[in-house]
């Protein structure tokens, strides 16, 4: 299991677009990936789950990756926060 | 007569008669089914063709107002396949042993109802989203419940509780006038796609919305917030005046299509268009634009998924140069990065991006990304009037890089057998203080300069344009700045080259005497702004005698 965390800097928090970008990142992922944010947990891949966090600016993320390909895709996933959200 | 008041959530006045529209939520019909395995196959035929749907308005959107405002029927289309949602669905169907599109109905309230507790403003305009796709289920499921199109016979004004993105999109601009609605903030997206069609919106009129009745006379005030229903005569007559005079107004402008601005000294100022899509250009036409004085290139950048090839980017450029005949053209190079990110360059997020890795820095280190744009330049400028011009300069060194990397262009195509102009006049952007310091040496080097006034304020006065807090500290008509403007014309001509404004503030017309006496051979402005210019500018030149 590999764990990171981010800050938000996007403004708007975790809107519908980048959610919907981050949704579709993990989707391409084959690890069970898990953000959390303020005591509330949800399942990467799934977009209203990810919405329903209502993670705002300057919060910070928890990601939980789990599987064979974790360290690489844990990687991926850490890229894709620092350039889009 | 009475008056509603709301949030203006996109400017202009407009009066006509409302026309209700209800939206096709209520009354779903629930009943028992049997065959839950039929039921839950209808649902997935449902989905697959509702995605379907999307993809096909998202495009649509995407040509009409552009990647970022179309993003949302993308989302949409997530939302209908998301996992939790269509589980809700099924769950209901097995469980409950009721229709499809009632399990729908219900799973959109129960979505909603949860989106609407949410702390920020933003997540709670999200609800109206859920409703759309969910309508847009129960609609495929069974046709009889509404088209979902609003259909308007007359020019009107729309009144709504709340319109759906997919609503807002499929009006017909060219019938409805104006947009009233209970719901929604100026940040909605309803909100933000109204203003982008240019019809004056009000929104957030809550209970007073109770009072609108379909088939009532309205003045909508977009600008002020207002509605008033049956207005009275002198309201009427109010709104008429205000009606005329801005078309008065348009047609007034129109004297100065044609128009040519020159000097008592017989110096001729060029009034030009900014554009960032090669549509744009049949706007500056019909706006009187003189020419392109800046084509924002990073726009052929920023609508896709993947980097533009240089076959596509040739038939943006040579589209716009085809359209503008010999009128001039300038290209900018791309500005890419600080507040244009481009998600799949993969560039990382970085502490200060104003001052980062940006425009003619990425140029230069990413040659490939370069070279690729120049080819698609050259090749074009046999199509028209092209000028080239680089970004963010601050030094002689990036210019002659810059340059050398275009001559070697030239030589490439040269050698495959291609035809283009020789000599493309090349040009660069004053918008930093040290290209001001070096704008003696760097007229040496170019064909002409434009001073990008957003950039050089941001830099001269260290004040962040993005930042509201600084706002009145960003003013582009700070002396500070004028005397670098100042500095950088008084080079240009002792080198014998022209230079031209292409910032927001080339359109004010506080500053249209200061651009005259300083001798600004060109401004650039968004189209719409051209002809108020022009007027602005002929006036000027008659009063004084110094210019």
């Amino acid at each position: 299991m590999q764990k990171f965390n981010y800050s938000i800097k996007e403004p708007e928090g975790l809107h519908a677009r980048p959610a919907g970008l981050l949704v579709k990142c993990a989707q391409s992922c084959s690890s069970n990936v898990k953000v959390a944010v303020k005591g509330q947990t949800a399942d990467a891949k799934r977009l209203f789950a990810v919405m329903g966090l209502g993670a705002a600016q300057n919060d910070q993320l928890t990601f939980t990756v789990e599987g064979p390909k974790e360290s690489a895709e844990c990687a991926k996933l850490k890229a894709f926060c620092e350039e889009n959200l | 007569m009475e008056r509603i008041h709301g949030t203006g959530a996109s400017d202009g006045v407009a009066m006509g008669r409302l026309v209700l529209w209800h939206g096709c939520q209520a009354n779903v019909e629930k009943y028992t089914i049997k065959d839950v395995s039929k039921e839950l196959e209808r649902l997935q035929k449902a989905q697959d063709e509702a995605v379907d749907a999307l993809n096909e308005i998202y495009f649509k959107s995407l040509k009409r107002v552009g990647k970022k405002d179309s993003m949302i029927f993308r989302i949409h289309m997530m939302m209908i396949q998301d996992e939790d949602y269509s589980q809700a669905i099924r769950d209901r169907i097995k469980e409950n042993k009721v229709n499809a599109e009632y399990a729908v109905w219900e799973t959109g309230q129960e979505f909603s109802a949860r989106f609407a507790k949410m702390d920020s403003e933003y997540m709670r305009g999200r609800k109206t989203d859920i409703i759309d796709i969910s309508d847009r289920l129960v609609k495929c499921l069974n046709p009889e419940y509404g088209s979902g199109k609003i259909a308007v016979n007359e020019p009107s004004i729309l009144a709504a509780d709340d319109l759906t993105p997919s609503e807002t999109m499929q009006l017909d601009k060219s019938k409805i006038i104006a947009i009233v609605m209970r719901k929604g903030s100026r940040t909605s997206h309803s909100a933000i796609l109204s203003r982008t069609m240019g019809i004056p919106s009000v929104v957030g009129l809550g209970d007073g919305f109770d009072n609108v009745k379909d088939g009532m006379i309205a003045v909508v005030n977009g600008t002020a917030g207002e509605v008033i229903l049956e207005p009275d005569e002198a309201e009427q007559g109010k709104c008429q005046q205000a009606l005329e005079a801005s078309s008065r107004k348009q047609q007034e402008l129109k004297s100065f299509l044609g128009a040519q601005i020159k000097t008592k000294s017989g110096r001729i100022v060029a009034v030009n268009a900014n554009i960032g899509h090669p549509a744009d250009a049949e706007t500056a036409l019909k706006n009187g634009a003189d020419g392109i004085g800046l084509f924002r290139s990073e726009f052929l950048y920023m609508g896709c998924a993947t980097l533009p090839t240089e076959d596509e980017q040739f038939e943006a450029y040579k589209s716009v140069l085809e359209k503008m005949g010999n009128k001039p053209v300038i290209v900018r190079t791309f500005d890419i990065g600080a507040d244009k990110q481009i998600p799949y360059l993969h560039l990382p997020k970085e502490a200060n991006p104003a001052l980062g890795y940006r425009a003619i820095r990425i140029c230069l280190d990413r040659k490939d990304l370069f070279r690729t744009q120049l080819r698609a330049l050259v090749r074009a400028s046999a199509f028209g009037n092209l000028k080239i011009m680089f970004p963010m300069i601050i030094s002689v060194k990036e210019v002659r890089e810059a340059k050398q990397m275009l001559q070697e262009t030239k030589s490439e195509l040269e050698s495959e057998g291609i035809s283009f102009v020789h000599d493309i006049k090349v040009g660069i952007m004053i918008e930093t203080p040290a290209s001001v310091i070096l704008s003696d040496e760097l007229a040496k080097e170019c064909d002409f300069f434009s001073i990008g006034t957003n950039d050089l304020t941001q830099y001269t006065l260290a004040a962040d344009r993005m930042n509201d807090k600084i706002a009145k500290i960003y003013d582009q008509s700070n002396p500070a700045v004028l005397k670098m403007i100042e500095l950088t014309a008084k080079n240009a001509h002792k080198a014998g080259i022209p230079v031209g404004i292409c910032g927001e503030s080339a359109a004010d017309p506080k500053l249209a005497e200061f651009y005259l006496k300083t001798g600004i051979d060109e401004l650039s402005v968004a189209p719409p702004s051209i002809l108020g210019l022009k007027k602005t500018l002929k006036q000027a030149c008659e009063k004084s005698a110094a210019v």
